[in-house]
């Protein structure tokens, strides 16, 4: 057993766990964040990406203790309060999901390809960037659509900002 | 997984430290196979010890004709290196089609070369460039470090620190991606050496791991250019065949991701 320090959404958290524990058994056993889901647990299908420091990790792939002292941030905490982050209104607005399983995870990989891209994006990029991203409703005509949607509209709220 | 302990080193020697005071312990860089291999019950090591921390494993510096990849150097940050993409733009792209952009973020050039998958990316390119390998202990030639699926010349406890890449006059790298896992179901990494000596390697293909194809190297030799290789004939012996390929796949798949790769290093 270890004590855990990292701050998740914006919150300080210490948790005693297992040193075999992964990030995402913490994120959903421990502190209830069940909106990060584990699809094929085997690094493939990206339903598990929460954002480590900023970057899109896939957290079934991680231990806990790599991630201690990071700022875990997951899908429950991008939204401010019920005003939805612009990239979970895109995917509402363009009906970028189906089942909805692999969502979270697509949203996490999606924010952080419009960070390192800015307004650069295209279809081809996105469809390339989200590989690590599996959804098996094969929805993924409306995703691509939601993820260049939003791609303008952070780019309009950054520059709000 | 199994009940492991965890450590995470600051230093190259401390790791060293914790690894001789362990029973079993492994290695962990940046995860991305040793953790799936521990989650499907393949390993289980007493102890991990995570190098991800280590300062003095990060970071790339290009000095004259070496390019040097420090070992923690993540998938990402190798793209991204403007000293990568400016001396060997081949190495940059193989980057960039290795895994996924979450598995980039956290993988490592040292993780990839220790674990010595039969289909990684990176042993083509340190083959073919003829790249040196550091370790805490010594140097050794991409030439006597890959022996075998999954083996190296890396003693028990021995950490990679640094790949040095002489930069060449001309490289490039082109493989079949398998759709699911992104590993090459063959890849080929050609090089001209700034000496002229041509160099040609290939990955997934081989049973024992990656290899050089010399009647590649011939015919490039007196030619460079895909037509080149038009009439190389690559046996399918000792090529591996399973449900994704044939071996008389993968022998042509030599030939025409060779040819690919020539015109890429062009």
């Amino acid at each position: 057993m270890s004590t855990v320090k990292l701050t998740v959404n914006g919150k300080a958290v210490a948790v005693d766990v297992e040193d075999r524990t992964l990030l995402v058994q913490l994120l959903r056993d421990h502190l209830n964040l069940t909106g990060t889901h584990v699809g094929c647990d085997t690094s493939q299908c990206g339903a598990c990406v929460v954002h480590m420091d900023g970057k899109a990790v896939k957290s079934c792939t991680m231990l806990v203790g790599q991630a201690d002292g990071a700022s875990i941030t997951t899908i429950e905490g991008i939204a401010k309060g019920d005003e939805l982050h612009p990239m979970q209104a895109a995917f509402r607005d363009n009906h970028g999901l189906q089942c909805g399983y692999c969502t979270p995870g697509m949203i996490m990989s999606a924010i952080d390809i419009v960070h390192r891209y800015g307004g650069q994006l295209d279809e081809a990029t996105v469809r390339h960037e989200l590989e690590g991203n599996i959804c098996r409703c094969t929805g993924y005509h409306n995703i691509v659509k939601a993820v260049l949607d939003a791609a303008g509209r952070m780019k309009v709220s950054q520059a709000a900002e | 997984m199994y009940q492991t302990v965890y450590h995470r080193a600051s230093s190259v020697d401390e790791a060293v430290s914790l690894f001789s005071k362990s029973s079993e312990a492994k290695f962990l860089a940046g995860g991305q196979t040793l953790l799936p291999v521990m989650k499907q019950r393949l390993a289980s090591p007493s102890d991990v010890i995570d190098l991800g921390k280590i300062k003095e494993l990060q970071g790339v510096e290009l000095s004259g004709d070496v390019l040097t990849i420090k070992a923690g150097t993540t998938y990402f940050d190798i793209m991204q290196n403007a000293d990568v993409k400016k001396a060997i733009p081949a190495i940059a792209y193989l980057t960039s089609v290795l895994g996924d952009p979450a598995v980039r973020y956290r993988g490592t050039i040292g993780g990839s070369i220790a674990n010595n998958d039969p289909a990684a990316d990176y042993p083509a390119a340190l083959l073919a460039l003829g790249a040196t390998v550091k370790t805490n202990k010594r140097s050794i030639a991409a030439d006597d470090f890959f022996q075998g699926l999954f083996t190296t010349a890396l003693e028990d406890g021995e950490i990679i620190t640094a790949v040095s890449f002489p930069v060449p006059a001309k490289a490039g790298y082109e493989k079949m991606r398998h759709p699911a896992s992104r590993f090459a179901l063959t890849g080929v990494f050609v090089a001209q050496t700034k000496s002229g000596e041509i160099r040609v390697a290939a990955t997934g293909a081989s049973e024992s791991g990656v290899m050089r194809v010399p009647a590649i190297e011939t015919a490039v030799k007196a030619n460079w250019s895909p037509s080149a290789i038009d009439s190389v004939s690559i046996p399918a012996s000792n090529l591996l065949a399973d449900i994704h390929g044939t071996a008389e796949y993968r022998a042509n798949l030599i030939k025409v991701m060779a040819q690919r790769a020539v015109a890429a290093a062009g």
